[in-house]
């Protein structure tokens, strides 16, 4: 087992690391064992050290693949043999209660089952569009979720500096002298370009914490819709008591999949909520490299804070310099005599430019056009 | 497993030029380090120390002609590591700056318009005879084509070729790249296809504002660079300033490296370590003391809100000490 053993079972040896390393959840896909025995035929196999390099640099795709390397680097050539994973029961269990729009209140599962009427139906949507999410029977959650499918949220643009064949705008040498050729070398006509907008990045932020259960499946829905209208300018983060990105499965088409998917990457549903600390960690990571950068950040989540406010209203302050602009959805707004006296709402208003509610699929509709003109 | 290519790779090129690189004959074969010992070795002789894994991760991207993909906070050393290996392999160095809107006329080879018109011009002037196609021929010349950094670092093989900052090109770009790394050849429709005579050695650094593609990191060596280590650090500052007194360096190290434990906005990479301590010497110090410490923060700190926070928490507990 160990890399001392003879450089006959090289191949044996490196194929068993492989092995455990994807068992521990790392990407060790047949090209890049290939490529690790490429390099380990380039240095010294007796050398653990250089081993330990072959396969760090050849099968580790990004930061967060270091630890579960090293420690299944550590696991496998001290001689502790591949084993897979036990999927945690408690995780399943989770997902299982909280990822459905039926899930969190079962309460209205008694709900007797109301055989539709065709004729009704179209007026009924009508009345489903502005009803609260939380409020809903399991009956109405399904049609409320034919519905959503139906929602593509429009990307809001920026001016970017890519050139595209126009009848105006500045002149388009190539396009001109080419033309050009074609008339014997006559410039009869000018060709012009112009600058083509291109669609500016979304970042949504969805509280899955656990006062916003009501309404983080219709919120994580609306999130599916954006990446479905826009896959490469939108950005899916969940947030808690700590951060998640869920941008990757988000990308899945169907949208039961996407967020059973999301479910088992999210460690934290119906948490607690620590928006300041997990804000902080979304801009230190991603933010301000530059996903939030020029983006429309939307925030989703009720404002309820468990830490204190000064960190958070630090952290927006961070957000609102970076992004295009900040919105911010809380579904109680929807409610009438709603005011926003929580104290992580008070903290955050200042930073924030547009504050909306999301509460019914006509609010997301709203919300929709606020981010598109954001 | 070719790329997608038209007529123009049957068609043997005019000039020889584009096919059939001559600068790179003219350079004597090189001998590259034989391990990663060596390399370091030759790397430090530059002025750049690298640790083991950022030498073995160098050898292995010459030994295997891969790419090598460089990650890590800003100021590691991501893009001097490009410079140093140029250095060390006597190869030019091509550099493409990414951005977004990045095009391939911008990357890789455009023609020069205004001198295909001068051309045709000059030639009706004389009277040409009417041979159209030599004349048309004749303005699709290797002599009226720009290269730009990809096609220079493949006519120029072996070169070094620096792709800087490539999270901050878009997705088109990416896929485009993918062919290029895998078979280093550039199909030129008028021309025909540029084929490195040995691959260039590729260095892309990225500081993750984006996830770059799996597709594109799978075709290379992947490599984190952490910060340096306290002594590593001493020895980067003491080689690069030789001017710089010994405990003054040493200081400066350590300070930094507390600033990095601090959970700052930019904790400083080697770059602003390098700063502080040429700032500090400038200003006639040879130690480091909270006085001239403080004064020169803006050298090794680039947000107020990190300024302020260090000057609150750290008076004299920052600076001195040995």
């Amino acid at each position: 087992m160990a890399p001392s053993a003879g450089t006959r079972d090289v191949v044996d040896v490196v194929l068993g690391f492989a092995r455990t390393l994807r068992h521990a959840g790392g990407g060790a896909s047949p090209d890049r064992v290939e490529a690790m025995l490429q390099a380990v035929g380039h240095l010294d196999v007796l050398d653990a050290t250089d081993v330990y390099w072959a396969g760090r640099l050849t099968l580790c795709a990004s930061p967060d693949d270091l630890d579960r390397y090293d420690a299944a680097f550590a696991a496998y050539f001290a001689g502790e043999a591949p084993r897979k994973p036990q999927k945690s029961a408690q995780q399943e269990q989770r997902m299982a209660e909280s990822a459905p729009l039926s899930a969190s209140d079962a309460g209205s599962g008694e709900d007797t089952e109301e055989a539709p009427d065709l004729k009704a139906a179209a007026s009924e949507d009508e009345v489903l569009r502005t009803r609260d999410v939380s409020e809903l029977s399991i009956a109405e959650r399904d049609q409320l979720r034919r519905l959503f499918a139906l929602l593509v949220p429009a990307a809001p643009m920026r001016p970017s500096r890519r050139r595209r064949p126009d009848l105006h705008g500045q002149v388009h040498p190539g396009r001109t002298v080419r033309r050009a050729l074609r008339d014997g070398g006559e410039i009869t006509r000018l060709q012009h370009r112009r600058a083509r907008p291109r669609p500016r990045r979304v970042v949504l932020l969805v509280d899955v914490s656990g006062s916003m259960s009501p309404y983080a499946d219709a919120l994580l829905r609306f999130a599916h819709a954006a990446v479905r209208a826009r896959p490469a300018s939108t950005e899916v983060f969940t947030i808690g008591t700590r951060l998640t990105r869920v941008t990757r499965e988000m990308r899945l088409r169907d949208p039961d999949k996407a967020l059973a998917a999301s479910g088992h990457a999210i460690p934290d549903w119906s948490g607690g909520t620590r928006i300041g600390e997990v804000l902080k960690a979304f801009l230190d990571r991603w933010g301000q490299r530059g996903t939030a950068r020029g983006a429309v950040v939307v925030l989703c989540s009720d404002g309820w804070e468990r830490g204190g406010t000064e960190l958070l209203a630090e952290q927006m302050r961070r957000l609102h310099r970076l992004a295009h602009s900040v919105v911010w959805v809380n579904p109680h707004k929807g409610r009438v005599g709603y005011e926003p006296l929580t104290g992580g709402m008070q903290a955050a208003l200042p930073a924030v430019d547009h504050f909306v509610a999301g509460h019914s699929l006509a609010a997301f509709e709203e919300l929709a056009g606020v981010i598109e003109n954001a | 497993m070719q790329p997608t290519c038209n007529a123009g790779v049957e068609r043997p090129c005019e000039g020889g030029s584009v096919s059939q690189p001559t600068t790179a004959s003219s350079r004597p074969a090189e001998t590259l380090p034989a391990d990663p010992d060596a390399l370091a070795a030759a790397l430090q002789a530059t002025g750049y120390l690298p640790d083991e894994g950022l030498a073995t991760a160098a050898h292995l991207a010459l030994a295997m002609g891969r790419p090598l993909f460089l990650e890590g906070e800003a100021g590691v050393g991501k893009t001097a590591l490009a410079h140093a290996l140029a250095e060390v392999t006597g190869r030019p160095m091509y550099r493409l700056q990414c951005y977004e809107g990045l095009e391939a006329s911008q990357a890789l080879y455009d023609w020069d318009f205004g001198r295909q018109l001068l051309h045709l011009r000059a030639a009706e002037a004389a009277g040409s005879t009417g041979d159209v196609q030599q004349l048309e021929a004749g303005l699709y010349d290797r002599r009226f084509l720009l290269a730009r950094p990809l096609l220079q670092a493949l006519e120029d093989a072996p070169s070094v070729l620096l792709i800087d900052e490539i999270d901050r090109a878009d997705d088109e770009f990416e896929a485009f790249l993918l062919e290029l790394l895998s078979d280093f050849t550039i199909s030129i429709p008028e021309l025909g296809t540029v084929r490195a005579a040995s691959p260039p050695l590729v260095v892309l650094t990225s500081n993750r504002t984006r996830e770059v593609h799996d597709a594109l990191k799978r075709r290379c060596l992947y490599h984190w660079l952490e910060h340096p280590d306290f002594e590593r650090e001493v020895a980067i500052l003491r080689q690069r300033l030789p001017e710089v007194t010994e405990t003054l360096a040493r200081q400066v190290a350590r300070a930094t490296a507390k600033l990095r434990s601090l959970d700052l906005l930019k904790p400083p990479g080697i770059a602003e370590a390098m700063d502080w301590a040429t700032a500090l010497h400038t200003l006639g110090a040879r130690e480091l003391d909270p006085e001239t410490g403080a004064r020169t923060l803006g050298a090794v700190l680039k947000y107020r809100e990190d300024t302020d926070r260090v000057r609150a928490l750290t008076r004299g507990a920052l600076f001195g000490g040995s």
